[in-house]
C-alpha cells in the first residue's frame, strides 16, 4: 500500500524567502505526528502543501499515491490556523457548509463532537470566544472521516483547561487507520499523544523520530530535546 | 486511573509499571478484565498506539493475556503475580543500594542500617510512645 503522505525533495519559496528546503518525509497510516518548529519555521507551509492548497516549486507530494488535487483533497481534512468560517455564520451553518463540500462528512460524528465541545448549532460564530472558535475549527475538521487530518496549531490560543479538552477530543475522535499531523510550538502539553515527531527549522527537516525511542535513548522529554536542537543554531 | 506522567521516560513503561502496581496491590485482581485500549487511551489522554504497545509488552511478560473476542485479562497465576511483586521489590532495592553506595556506605553498613530502621519502625508500630502510624 502507498504511504499515507509522501514528500520527495520538496521546495517552496515565497518571493525570495525559502519557506521549505528539500523536504523528504513519509507518514504511515494510524499515527499521530507532531510537527514541531518555532514561528516561521515552515510548519504551516508544509501543511498547506500537503492539503493541496499551495503548490511546491519543485519536488513531489503524494497522498495515498495521489498528486495534490481533487482526489487528494477528498482524503485530507485540513484545519487552518485561522477561522475558515464566515463571520455571519452560525455554528450550524458552518457545519452545513462543510457537509456540502465534503462527501466524507459524518453528521453523527459531528453531533458527538458538538456535544463534547459544548457548542450549540445556534451559536453565532462571530460571538464565540477565541477558545470556542478553536473548538469549532477542530469540530469542522474532525467531523469528516478522512484518511489524513492536518491540524495547524489547534492549541495555539487557548488556556490550559481548554487545551486539555482539545487533546481529549483528538484522542477520542481520531480514526485508528487514519493519521493526524498536529503542528505546534507548545510541546510539553501535547507530547504524550504523539507517536512520532518531525522537527523543522528554517524550512529544513531536522529529524523524524518515534517519541518513545527518543525518550528511551536520551532519557529526556521531546520538549527538552526540541529546546536543545533549537539552541544549536 | 490517574498517573502523573514523566515526559522524560517512555510512556509505555510508566503505564506498564502502573498496571503492575495495580495488580500487586490487588486493585486489579487475578483474572480480572483490563480496560480496552480505547477506554484507557481516553482516560489517560494517551495515544492508543502507546496503550496497544503497553498491552503487548504485558502479554509478552505473561502479566496479561488476551482472549479472542473477550478482551484482555490479568493473569490468574498466583506465582506470576508473586514474580511481579519480587521484580518490583528488586527494582526498589537496586535503586536503594545504588543510592546508599553513592553516599559511601559499604554492604555491611547498608545491611546494618536497614536492620536498625526496620527495628525502629517496628517499635513505632508497637504504639508504645509515638502513635503516629496507622
Amino acid at each position: 500500500m502507498a504511504p499515507l503522505l509522501e514528500f520527495e525533495s520538496v521546495n517552496k519559496t515565497y518571493g525570495k524567502k525559502a519557506a521549505l528546503r528539500d523536504i523528504a518525509l513519509t507518514i504511515e497510516p494510524g499515527r499521530i505526528v507532531g510537527l514541531l518548529g518555532s514561528n516561521g519555521s515552515g510548519k504551516s507551509t508544509l501543511l498547506r502543501l500537503a492539503a493541496g492548497l499551495n503548490r511546491p516549486d519543485s519536488g513531489k507530494i503524494r497522498v495515498l499515491g495521489h498528486e495534490p488535487g481533487k482526489a487528494s483533497k477528498a482524503l485530507v481534512s485540513f484545519m487552518p490556523d485561522r477561522p475558515q468560517f464566515e463571520k455571519w455564520m452560525t455554528v450550524g451553518e458552518a457545519l452545513d457548509f462543510q457537509r456540502d463540500f465534503f462527501a466524507d462528512y459524518d453528521p453523527d460524528k459531528s453531533k458527538r463532537m458538538l456535544e463534547f465541545m459544548k457548542l450549540s448549532r445556534r451559536d453565532k460564530a462571530s460571538t464565540l470566544s477565541k477558545g470556542m472558535q478553536e473548538r469549532l475549527q477542530l469540530t469542522l475538521a474532525l467531523s469528516r472521516r478522512s484518511s489524513l487530518y492536518l491540524l495547524d496549531e489547534p492549541i495555539g490560543g487557548v488556556d490550559p483547561v481548554a487545551r486539555d479538552h482539545i487533546l481529549d477530543a483528538l484522542v477520542e475522535f481520531y480514526e485508528e487507520d487514519s493519521s493526524v499531523i498536529v503542528s505546534t510550538h507548545l510541546i510539553a502539553d501535547i507530547e504524550r499523544i504523539f507517536d512520532e515527531v518531525l522537527m523543522i527549522r528554517d524550512g529544513s527537516l531536522l529529524l523524524q523520530r518515534e517519541v518513545e525511542q527518543l525518550r528511551m535513548e536520551s532519557g529526556k522529554s521531546v520538549d527538552q530535546l526540541f529546546k536543545e536542537v533549537y539552541a544549536e543554531c | 486511573m490517574t498517573i502523573e506522567f514523566d515526559n522524560n521516560l517512555p510512556i509505555y513503561l510508566q503505564i506498564m509499571n502502573y498496571i503492575k502496581l495495580q495488580i500487586v496491590t490487588g486493585k486489579l485482581g487475578p483474572g480480572e478484565k483490563i480496560p480496552s485500549v480505547r477506554d484507557l487511551a481516553a482516560e489517560l489522554k494517551i495515544n492508543p498506539n502507546t496503550i496497544q504497545r503497553t498491552f503487548q509488552e504485558l502479554e509478552r511478560e505473561g502479566v496479561a493475556e488476551s482472549r479472542r473476542g473477550l478482551g484482555r485479562f490479568v493473569t490468574s497465576e498466583d506465582e506470576k503475580i508473586m514474580a511481579i511483586k519480587k521484580e518490583m521489590a528488586a527494582e526498589l532495592l537496586e535503586r536503594f543500594i545504588g543510592g546508599m553506595r553513592e553516599l559511601g556506605f559499604d554492604n555491611d553498613n547498608i545491611v546494618k542500617i536497614v536492620a536498625e530502621s526496620v527495628e525502629e519502625v517496628r517499635s513505632e508500630e508497637g504504639g508504645s510512645s509515638r502513635g503516629t502510624t496507622a
